[in-house]
């Protein structure tokens, strides 16, 4: 017993992070999360790349790609960069994202806790919430809440999140009515902890591997709701996004196809990777799939 | 006065099915420094006796008292100085600690949410409260899936004791151990009641376990206590058929004859038989049985039965 194993050394290491090592050794999380990081590198460093307005006109109309080594990926029919419009893009879809899923998930919470655990009345009432917003057509209450408000990004983003919210709270709260049976909470409320203290130190914590793989998918439906939202015109008219750019070439598609191709890609790829997080999540937080413990 | 006096205690649930009457009707006490065992069969409603006891379930009517204060209709918001003074241990050494919490972190909560002692007190007090456990130091940055049923038992032990309660009620704290570390951790909840003076009410189904462990042994049958005495008196005179039965039913090599099992099921909670609520399953009931419940007598010092025909061994004559 003096020298110590390698796998004392795992057994000792807490779950969390036995379920990173599981994470990274599935080789499409990995590419997923590259293709992440690098879109986000690219959203981040957007004004040095392409320091003028993406909006602007600089060239030819209908340049295709490679036609002109200045500008990559061709040009719009405004004679707009593509290749601007696509990074600059970038950081609409990833800022509505992920905030539309912060928002979201934080709401989704709050409500799913509180349903799920005290139950009764309080219960009754807000699964009656959740079930209103759930059987309203999600994509038209959010066309309906866009065109109340201005189209901005900050009103575009809390309408996704209300959109998207009741999602996590049927979650949550399912968890939650399964955990506030166990001993532990018993024991927690025994020892004259607090509600807020047995929510959100003692219950929360337990229910999060579900969350986290969930909030992957919403980060993904959040970016084609935006995409949609845009591609009918009812997105924030002063920023370039992928759907806005997909919306405004679809008269041209038998002629200049590429201009809807490209953002489209754009945006598949980065749905597609997020979704592939999601799934390579689940089997890393779930220890009966990765095969350990 | 007894530390914890229980009087008329009913705990019902309503469900789809109708009324559950878990508890009863229950009256005991606990004295100060005294292990009063609580045994019964699965379903008989022991373990909500405990829980409603310590307010983990709000108890339908009745009444429990700790050390003179009725704590079982007081607001949730003024149950602080109970909680520190009343715990629990849970059968479950599995599900009992938060998997996501290091031990230090459970064994500190308790004494951080009723502000005990500064930073550095609770930094002396979680050491030893472990080691007095029989733990290693090193448990304290460790999370509970690394240890074993026994070793999670311990630190089970040690949260129920960190606040420094005088009350604990054991659920069946055993129950769910091999039969090699039942006996350590026995001895364990035995030194730790001669090192902090505590007075344990000790729930198991288990004879032998309480016979080692209890001063006196309540018997509970659905939802009701049926026999009450010292624990000597009990093993050598027991007056209700049930406790007799139960008594029987521990194997012993010396008996030559195989005990004679108690016939059928425990009725359901749902459906309390009328008159004695025992009677389908008794060896010697008899119509009046069928008809009266039969109250607690005291039959001789500090024991009491609920049995119509308390004592005998064979069927009486119908009257």
């Amino acid at each position: 017993m003096t020298t110590t194993t390698t796998t004392e050394v795992i057994a000792s290491s807490s779950g969390s992070w036995r379920a990173v090592r599981a994470f990274f050794r599935n080789p499409a999380a990995v590419l997923a999360t590259a293709f992440l990081v690098f879109v986000t590198i690219v959203a981040l460093t957007a004004p040095l790349i392409y320091p003028e307005d993406p909006l602007s006109m600089v060239a030819r109309p209908f340049l295709w790609p490679g036609q002109n080594p200045k500008f990559l990926l061709g040009s719009d029919s405004l004679g707009r960069d593509v290749a601007a419009g696509l990074v600059w893009g970038s950081r609409i879809s990833l800022v509505i994202g992920i905030a539309a899923m912060a928002l979201g998930v934080t709401i989704g919470i709050v409500v799913g806790a509180t349903a799920g655990y005290f139950g009764g009345r309080i219960d009754d009432a807000l699964v009656r919430l959740v079930e209103i917003f759930q059987t309203t057509p999600s994509f038209l209450m959010l066309v309906v809440l866009v065109a109340i408000a201005e189209p901005r990004v900050e009103s575009i983003t809390v309408g996704i999140a209300l959109v998207t919210w009741p999602t996590i709270a049927r979650l949550v709260r399912a968890e939650f009515r399964s955990l506030r049976e166990k001993d532990f909470v018993t024991a927690a409320r025994g020892l004259g902890y607090g509600h807020l203290r047995i929510i959100f130190i003692e219950i929360l914590p337990n229910a999060l591997p579900p969350i986290i793989v969930t909030s992957s998918v919403i980060v993904a439906s959040a970016i084609l709701m935006e995409s949609a939202l845009s591609f009918m015109g009812l997105g924030d008219p002063n920023r370039i996004s992928w759907g806005s750019m997909i919306g405004a070439s679809r008269e041209t598609l038998r002629t200049a196809w590429y201009l809807t191709a490209i953002p489209g890609i754009a945006i598949v790829l980065t749905v597609l990777a997020l979704n592939m997080i999601g799934d390579a999540l689940n089997d890393a937080l779930n220890p009966r799939l990765s095969g350990e413990r | 006065m007894p530390l914890l006096s229980v009087v008329d205690l009913h705990t019902h649930f309503r469900t789809p099915e109708g009324e559950l009457r878990a508890v009863d009707g229950v009256s005991l006490t606990v004295d100060k420094g005294e292990s009063v065992g609580l045994v019964g069969e699965s379903g008989c409603g022991k373990s909500t006796l405990g829980k409603a006891v310590l307010r983990l379930v709000q108890p339908t009517s009745g009444s429990v008292g700790f050390d003179g204060e009725e704590v079982s209709r007081l607001p949730a918001d003024a149950l602080g100085p109970f909680r520190r003074r009343a715990q629990m241990i849970f059968q479950d050494p599995f599900s009992s600690l938060n998997p996501r919490h290091t031990i230090e972190r459970i064994l500190t909560a308790p004494l951080y949410v009723h502000g005990i002692g500064d930073r550095a007190e609770r930094k002396r007090r979680v050491p030893r409260m472990i080691e007095q456990g029989g733990l290693p130091l090193s448990s304290l940055s460790r999370y509970p899936h690394e240890f074993s049923g026994g070793q999670r038992q311990r630190i089970g032990i040690a949260r129920a004791l960190i606040l420094g309660p005088e009350l604990v009620v054991c659920d069946e704290p055993v129950s769910a151990l091999d039969l090699s570390i039942q006996a350590q951790i026995l001895n364990l909840l035995v030194e730790m009641k001669r090192e902090y003076g505590l007075s344990y009410l000790f729930i198991s189904h288990d004879l032998s376990v309480i016979r080692y462990f209890a001063n006196r042994v309540l018997v509970m049958y659905l939802g009701r206590i049926v026999e009450s005495a010292a624990g000597a008196d009990l093993w050598a005179r027991p007056l209700h058929p049930y406790t007799r039965a139960l008594i029987q039913a521990i194997p012993d090599p010396a008996r030559r004859r195989q005990a004679a099992p108690i016939g059928g099921d425990i009725a359901s909670p749902l459906d309390i038989p009328k008159g004695c609520r025992f009677h389908p399953r008794c060896p010697i009931a008899t119509s009046i049985c069928t008809k009266v419940d039969p109250a607690l007598v005291r039959h001789g010092d500090g024991h009491e039965a609920a049995c119509h025909h308390a004592g005998q061994l064979t069927r009486p004559p119908e009257a």
